[in-house]
């Protein structure tokens, strides 16, 4: 298996009024070709800002060190012209929020189709819709072929988290990036849309960067894991390793502040001075 | 922190102003075997925005339908459920925040559905809420000293040894610096800001807390801690929660009992581990099954390598310290 995506000693520093912050301080970690990857971390940890960085989405004040390579190549020192080809195309993003993705003006289908038309032009309107179709029936949106013509708002939550699944997919993406798509979602809608992850992740071959505060989310879908706390990756390793034996005393401690369905864990640990061992300040 | 470390080691001993764990409860009015709370067949109907007209009658939503229920002293009963299925409206409802289309709701033997004046008032002191966001619910242009005590103002009573001390005390029983009491809630953390909350509740001893997805948006370690926090306070001061929440695993933690609603009923209710371990009703098991979780093999390996881990360590009192170890401030 060869490797998708290689990022190398990543570093992202925002310009602030009380001086440079860096947000991402030397990451480094390689996703195969259909693999999963876990990315896991409480508020401010970087994990979302890394997932920007790779799809060359970060903000403006923004600066970026360090090399992200897709299949080789270095998307950082890429125009960003060429950057927009790969986005949507080779790598697609989802988020946490589909509503405020998706334009409230236009039916899941056109939008869909624009998505999937501005990667392959010269594609006919009609073979834009049946593909638009298609990747709903994917996704199964059950009816796709009527549902296609209707507006974001005539669908529910975990329903338009597919829409944004099926208008990722539409391109057969080598790498769909997740950032925390299940968040907003009830949890029987959430198992389904993590269900359904999973089988888009057998069948079409396309890797994933899942990026989540919920270690037991993660846990379901990722084979290799990063925990990481201010910006810094404090332990990676195989998922199975990760929660059976962690060796960071931050990955200990925040498995141990996890509540626990199946069991009153007595006290709850929160994070103590001790697990600060390795994280910035 | 000093606070912290002095309410874990000394927590038995140190309800002073309030009534210890082991003595009666504190309703004293209430005979032992009527609930501190009873709500009777709530019913909450909207109108659906867009129906009806000058002279139809709008089309209606039921959002509560038809919901009884019992909050007894010193427990905690959790309403849980879906998006929609009427949880917080139920609890909007028990707390007075807005009215039921019918049902009554009975507290501490009266009828508190359409009190008014004094009534009203004196039960407002006796039911206080938590809200999921600290930051929305507390006026970020009042000090901390201000937002404690505005329960006490606002029922015209007096501030017991003067609003510093007050304020102070109230900080150091929720785990709070007590001399960051002239601070604005922007300056505290998310996990900080909730303990100001859960200050305010506190303030006019209440007798019931209603909190309302409290712990939702902290992050899961700071959540530990808050969680930690509610139960310690319960402990110590003996009120009763109804703790409305989404997440099932919290509810676990925290629960005597646990209602599960779904679509404005209650489809099933009973003790916390009957209802998890021995679901009866067909959405209670398809909502625990939903729930994910960490494979059961993973948690034992890890377990036992921490167990092998501090049975070589030096026998320090970590676990115990740890428990309501304060967050670091940012």
């Amino acid at each position: 298996m060869s490797t998708l995506l290689e990022v190398e000693d990543l570093t992202i520093t925002f310009r602030t009024a009380h001086g440079p912050v860096d947000v991402v301080d030397g990451l480094s970690f390689t996703l195969e070709q259909g693999a999963s990857l876990g990315i896991v971390g409480e508020s401010g940890s970087g994990k979302s800002m890394t997932s920007l960085a790779v799809m060359g989405l970060l903000p403006p004040t923004a600066s970026l060190r360090g090399r992200v390579s897709l299949d080789g190549a270095d998307l950082t020192s890429l125009p960003e012209s060429k950057v927009r080809r790969l986005r949507g195309d080779r790598m697609s993003m989802i988020f946490q929020d589909p509503l405020s993705s998706l334009n409230p003006y236009y039916s899941v289908g056109m939008q869909i189709e624009e998505a999937y038309r501005a990667h392959r032009p010269g594609v006919t309107r009609r073979q834009a819709h049946k593909v638009a179709v298609e990747a709903m029936e994917r996704v199964h949106i059950a009816d796709a072929a009527r549902r296609v013509d209707h507006y974001p708002h005539q669908f529910s939550g975990g329903m338009r988290q597919r829409v944004m699944i099926a208008m990722a997919l539409s391109t057969e993406p080598d790498l769909l990036i997740a950032d925390e798509p299940t968040t907003a979602l009830d949890v029987t809608v959430q198992a389904q849309i993590l269900d359904l992850l999973q089988e888009v992740r057998r069948e079409t071959g396309t890797a994933l960067i899942l990026i989540s505060h919920d270690l037991a989310v993660v846990s379901e879908i990722a084979e290799d894991v990063v925990v990481m706390r201010h910006g810094v990756a404090v332990e990676q390793a195989p998922a199975e390793r990760l929660f059976s034996d962690p060796q960071h005393p931050y990955t200990r401690a925040l498995l141990d502040a996890v509540p626990r369905i199946d069991d009153e864990i007595g006290e709850l640990r929160g994070i103590d001075a001790a697990a600060g061992v390795g994280g910035k300040p | 922190m000093s606070a912290t470390s002095t309410g874990q080691s000394t927590r038995q001993s140190t309800g002073q102003s309030t009534v210890a764990p082991a003595s009666a409860p504190t309703a004293p009015t209430s005979q032992s075997s009527e609930p501190l709370l009873r709500a009777t067949d709530l019913v909450k109907e909207f109108a659906v925005p867009g129906t009806g007209g000058l002279l139809g009658r709008a089309d209606t939503f039921r959002a509560v339908d038809g919901v009884s229920l019992e909050v007894r002293a010193r427990e905690t009963l959790a309403l849980v459920g879906e998006s929609g299925s009427g949880k917080s409206t139920t609890a909007r409802i028990v707390a007075r925040l807005t009215d039921a289309t019918s049902g009554e709701v009975v507290f501490d033997g009266e009828p508190v559905t359409r009190a008014k004046g004094d009534r009203l008032r004196r039960f407002r002191s006796d039911v206080q809420v938590v809200f999921q966001d600290p930051y929305s619910s507390l006026n970020p242009r009042h000090t901390v000293e201000r937002i404690v005590t505005a329960p006490l103002v606002y029922q015209g009573r007096e501030v017991p040894g003067g609003t510093r001390a007050f304020t102070q005390q109230l900080m150091e029983r929720v785990g709070l610096d007590p001399d960051h009491h002239r601070r604005y809630p922007s300056q505290f953390s998310g996990g900080q800001a909730q303990r100001i909350g859960i200050a305010r509740a506190l303030a006019v001893s209440p007798r019931l807390v209603v909190c309302d997805e409290a712990v939702s948006a902290l992050d899961v370690s700071v959540q530990a801690q808050i969680i930690n926090l509610l139960r310690r306070l319960q402990r110590e001061e003996g009120f009763s929660y109804l703790f409305i929440a989404h997440d099932l695993a919290v509810v676990r933690q925290i629960a005597d009992r646990v209602a599960v609603m779904s679509k404005g009923r209650i489809v099933e209710q009973g003790e916390r581990d009957a209802v998890f371990d021995d679901p009866q009703h067909e959405y209670t098991r398809t909502l625990l099954a939903a729930v994910p979780r960490i494979r059961p093999e993973w948690e034992r390996a890890r377990r036992e390598a921490a167990e092998a881990r501090a049975a070589t360590a030096t026998p320090d009192r970590e676990a115990e310290a740890a428990g309501t170890e304060e967050e670091t401030t940012a």
